[in-house]
């Protein structure tokens, strides 16, 4: 097991403790200590960040299995967390150790190899939460410590070994609707998080905390005050409330030490109730992970209306652009773009965008800087019906797209013709309460076409789209590209989770598992065997997604999809 | 501390502070408002938690059934707010089915019955508030009528 050997006491009892402290209690003997030199050259078995790479690719370089033998891939082992909604965590593996986080913030360390049980750690959440997004993207690793943000708003530091509480900090207050979701990002010691609650009409923020002692470092507000940078850009008290929220992993460059985190939508939904072009909401900014200082920023889209938070930082890619290599930052938006920019020492450069799925919103934009022009028939307003492509789910949402850096192609979870429409109402905030903006009589799914999921391969360097799955219902899952030339990506309400070919498109292979997979999934090798891991656990955004399509002329069954997270691990069939 | 027998009501976005509700401060028909419980006494909101908030409609009460009736005041009824699904606060009003429902995952009641569930998967009804009208006054007439709050989730 590369050095790691793990010790599950006989002893080892179900010890739920009032605090909420490890449920399930063994050891892991010796644990491979997580440095800054590891995170930024990952071993190629190994997968210790969210994308596991800090470029954000969520490429793994192992190719044992590959499209020659992926028709024989099968589940070597499978565990049921015993919890319901929406698992949206990669196992993270450190050289035979996984740590899996589920839905209620627990987590799990078991043997990558067997599945074994080694401990789980259960914390108590307080009875009064209002859990929106009941769900947890994953722990972050460093040293010989896990770190956990919170749905009550909370950063843990775990001992990797045995899942006890290091230290507690407070990211924010739960009560007025701030929460995390996200798997924190490490840089050199400092463990960033963001703030989830765009929906609740928090004032988003990115913090950072000393990884020794929980103390925080840093904490910049991605809605600034009037006197601040971009504060200009908020025309009235709106940006005290203005949503901005942070709820995805952000990638790094070391190269510039630039943390790229994509910030949310503006609050509340209807772009009248907050006049102004809203920076940073609906942007990426590029922050420098010692001070948490903005250096950077490029806003997709101004004033938001349609719910697109652009929390998906984006993918950092060294590519050929008219002939010169350049540091690009790829991102297939919530708004249904396909941006490309470039960083350079100056700061961000736009490039280009175009639509990768079917898009109203926008009528051009502008080819110096990126900005976009409205068509303001399908931007939402107080008052009045108005649909919009895509919906407030967007053409991809939070879930992750992969970029192969052996193909060199960009793969998108898309929905493509799942359009929108809501009315909007002004009504006062109540700490704590929802508050979207919108009359929920009205938050109505338009689907066109004949299909709305689709897996897409785009080439970011000649702009072509290279192949595309379509699926009959919406696809709403992280992807995985492999060094096999494979894509992995489930998504679907049928429970599937497949294979593809990279290159093609061709589907190889497909599972279907106990509920649908929102998850992204990972490639990983214990000894001298590959393996591939994802958890099947429906809920959240799929769900609401799967309830809405429900009342529309697709009629799919609100129900199909039976909820309770599995972790699946799979090598190829010669064990 | 929940709302206790004597209490009197104040709106959770109250413009005017702590103004005690009268009936015709809730408009028939009106999306539900949320509310607390205000200790008659020190007139301070019972506000200390949001397993507290109450959520107040009104109706023509010749529309409520009967065992609405018997906890409702001049056509206001109040329950807590507080999905016995999974905890979220209830808080859209659905005009075409007459129904309220849980943002979360769409547990829907019947405010005019006991607040029934008829969708989703909320397992029984929001507790009801019991009023009673004194000086002109909505008062709460008993305690929540069940335990306020959601299943909690264990593996
Ligand atoms: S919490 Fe209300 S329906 Fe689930």
């Amino acid at each position: 097991m590369n050095g790691t050997t793990v010790r599950i006491g006989l002893a080892a009892a179900l010890l739920c403790s009032v605090f909420g402290t490890a449920a399930f209690a063994g050891e892991i003997d010796s644990y491979s200590v997580v440095t800054q030199q590891r995170l930024q050259n990952p071993e190629a078995g190994n997968w210790l960040l969210y994308r596991r790479t800090y470029d954000g690719h969520g490429f793994s370089p192992l190719s044992q299995i590959n499209t020659g033998n992926v028709a024989a891939l099968t589940p070597i082992w499978t565990f049921s967390t015993g919890v319901i909604e929406g698992h949206e965590a990669p196992p993270m593996v450190n050289n035979g150790v996984m740590f899996v986080t589920t839905p209620q913030d627990q987590v799990l360390a078991l043997d990558a190899t067997t599945g074994d049980l080694i401990w789980r750690y259960a914390p108590k959440l307080p009875e009064d939460l209002f859990q929106l997004h009941p769900t947890n993207r994953g722990v972050a690793l460093w040293g010989d410590k896990l770190y956990l943000a919170t749905v009550d708003s909370r950063l843990i530091a775990l001992d990797a070994k045995t899942g006890k509480v290091v230290w507690e900090s407070k990211i924010g207050d739960y009560h007025r609707g701030e929460y995390s979701t996200l798997e924190p990002l490490v840089v050199n010691g400092k463990v960033m998080v963001g703030t989830s609650g765009g929906e609740f009409g928090v004032r988003g923020f990115i913090a950072a905390y000393d990884a020794d002692t929980g103390n925080q470092l840093w904490k910049t507000y991605t809605v600034p005050s009037p006197n601040e940078p971009g504060g200009n850009t908020w025309d009235s008290d709106a940006w005290k409330t203005g949503g901005g929220s942070v709820w995805i992993t952000g990638n790094y460059d070391p190269k510039r030490n630039l943390a790229y985190w994509g910030v949310g939508n503006a609050a509340p939904w209807p772009g009248d109730l907050h006049p102004g072009d809203n920076l940073y909401t609906s942007s990426t900014v590029a922050l420098d992970p010692n001070t948490g200082q903005i250096k950077y920023y490029h806003q997709y889209h101004w004033n938001d209306s349609w719910d697109w938070d652009e929390v998906r930082p984006p993918l950092l890619i060294n590519m050929e652009y008219n002939g010169q290599m350049i540091d690009a930052l790829v991102h297939p938006a919530r708004d249904a773009y396909f941006w490309e920019l470039q960083q350079t020492d100056d700061g961000i450069k736009f490039l280009s965008a175009w639509p990768f799925s079917y898009q109203n919103a926008f009528t051009s934009i502008d080819p110096q800087t990126g900005r976009p022009s409205y068509d303001l028939a399908h931007k939402p307003t107080v008052g009045k019906l108005v649909t919009f492509c895509p919906s407030l789910w967007g053409g991809e949402d939070w879930v992750s797209e992969s970029y192969s850096d052996q193909t060199h192609l960009v793969y998108v979870p898309a929905n493509n013709g799942m359009c929108g429409e809501y009315n909007g109402v002004d009504k006062k905030l109540i700490a704590g309460q929802l508050w979207l903006g919108a009359d929920p009589n009205t938050l109505n799914l338009l689907p066109r076409g004949d299909h709305l999921g689709e897996l897409q391969a785009w080439d970011p360097v000649t702009h072509k789209q290279v192949w595309m799955y379509p699926f009959p219902n919406q696809l709403f899952a992280s992807v995985l590209t492999t060094a096999g030339d494979l894509v992995f990506v489930g998504g679907t309400n049928d429970r599937m989770f497949r294979a593809f070919d990279a290159r093609t498109g061709e589907l190889l292979w497909q599972q279907r598992t106990n509920s649908g997979i929102i998850a992204p999934p990972v490639a990983y090798q214990v000894g001298d065997t590959e393996y591939i891991a994802v958890q099947s656990g429906w809920g959240v955004d799929a769900q609401r997604i799967q309830q809405s399509l429900s009342t529309t002329p697709l009629k799919v069954d609100p129900d199909a999809v039976p909820q309770g997270g599995v972790i699946w691990v799979f090598a190829l069939r010669r064990h | 501390m929940p709302p206790r027998p004597g209490d009197l009501l104040v709106l959770a976005d109250s413009d005017t502070g702590t103004a005690p509700l009268k009936p015709a401060d809730l408009k028939l028909g009106a999306d539900p408002y949320l509310g607390w419980a205000l200790d008659p006494n020190d007139k301070v909101p019972r506000d200390g938690t949001r397993l507290n908030q109450i959520l107040l409609m009104r109706f023509d009460p010749s529309s409520l059934t009967d065992r609405e009736k018997a906890w409702a005041v001049d056509g206001v009824v109040a329950f807590s707010a507080i999905c016995t699904h999974q905890g979220c606060t209830v808080t859209y009003w659905l005009t075409a089915p007459q129904v309220l429902e849980c943002p979360c995952h769409q547990s829907q009641y019947n405010p005019r019955d006991a607040a029934k569930v008829v969708g989703g998967p909320a397992p029984r009804p929001l507790p009801a508030l019991p009023l009673k009208m004194a000086g002109g006054l909505l008062v709460v007439a008993a305690p929540f009528t069940d335990r306020v709050g959601g299943e909690q989730q264990t593996y």
